[in-house]
């Protein structure tokens, strides 16, 4: 299965980069990924922020979602227009 | 009838007024069943937490934008019986005085115009995907790490 992660603003800068496609064989992905595994796995972090807002195929969502192949995950700081 | 509708992102200056005249002129033409106006625009200051501001940058996730918006403006029509709603929002290298958002509502009456701009206005500073960077008279910048309460 194959997620496209992005990271805005804050988050960009910190990781160093905007974007990642992270690919999982099969087996490792057989029972189910959570948004949460996906961001300690693209990231290399220990856990989920506080402050972390997460959205899946444009849409806000928490951390225990599952993910399904092609989905676009997006990682970023509390958001600031207006 | 059908409650209108438009979202725009734009990169460069825009003048808010001209804008909402423009469109209400458009989109409105022979419809005469509206009483109320209400409208709502941002504007970027030279200060910011006791801080010089030079200039500010903002960034978006275009799709989610466009998306959040069009949520945003679903609940409020679902709310208040709204003819019509324009959102403008600036993006990119922006310098004090200039425009950074519009909210323009169109109802029959004053109570759901007012209402359902301001629960735009607070629900696009809460969810839409924007995020401001500033770049300070001193040299410095630095994200803009939350909004305030708006007071």
């Amino acid at each position: 299965m194959s997620i496209k992660v992005l990271y805005f603003a804050s988050l960009r800068e910190e990781i160093g980069r905007g974007a990642d496609v992270i690919d999982f064989p099969p087996e490792e992905t057989s029972s189910s990924l959570s948004v949460e595994q996906l961001w300690i796995n693209s990231t290399g972090q220990q856990s989920f922020p506080d402050n972390l807002l997460v959205a899946v195929n444009q849409e806000y969502t928490n951390p225990q979602a599952l993910l399904a192949d092609g989905d676009e995950v997006a990682f970023f700081p509390p958001v600031t227009g207006g | 009838m059908d409650s209108l509708r438009k979202i725009i992102i734009v990169d460069s200056p825009f003048d808010p007024l001209q804008l909402q005249s423009e469109y209400q002129t458009e989109s409105m033409r022979g419809q005469t069943n509206y009483g109320a106006t209400a409208n709502f625009v941002g504007t970027m200051r030279d200060f910011n937490e006791g801080d010089d501001v030079q200039s500010m940058t903002l960034e978006h996730y275009p799709a989610m934008t466009e998306k959040q918006l069009n949520l945003i403006v679903d609940e409020a029509t679902e709310k208040w019986p709204l003819q019509n709603t324009l959102i403008v929002h600036r993006v990119g290298e922006i310098f004090p005085a200039e425009s950074i958002v519009l909210v323009a509502v169109w109802s029959a009456h004053r109570g759901a115009a007012f209402d359902a701009c301001r629960f735009i206005m607070e629900d696009l500073k809460h969810k839409a995907p924007f995020w401001k960077k500033e770049a300070l008279t001193t040299g410095a910048d630095r994200w803009v790490e939350e909004n305030t309460k708006g007071y």
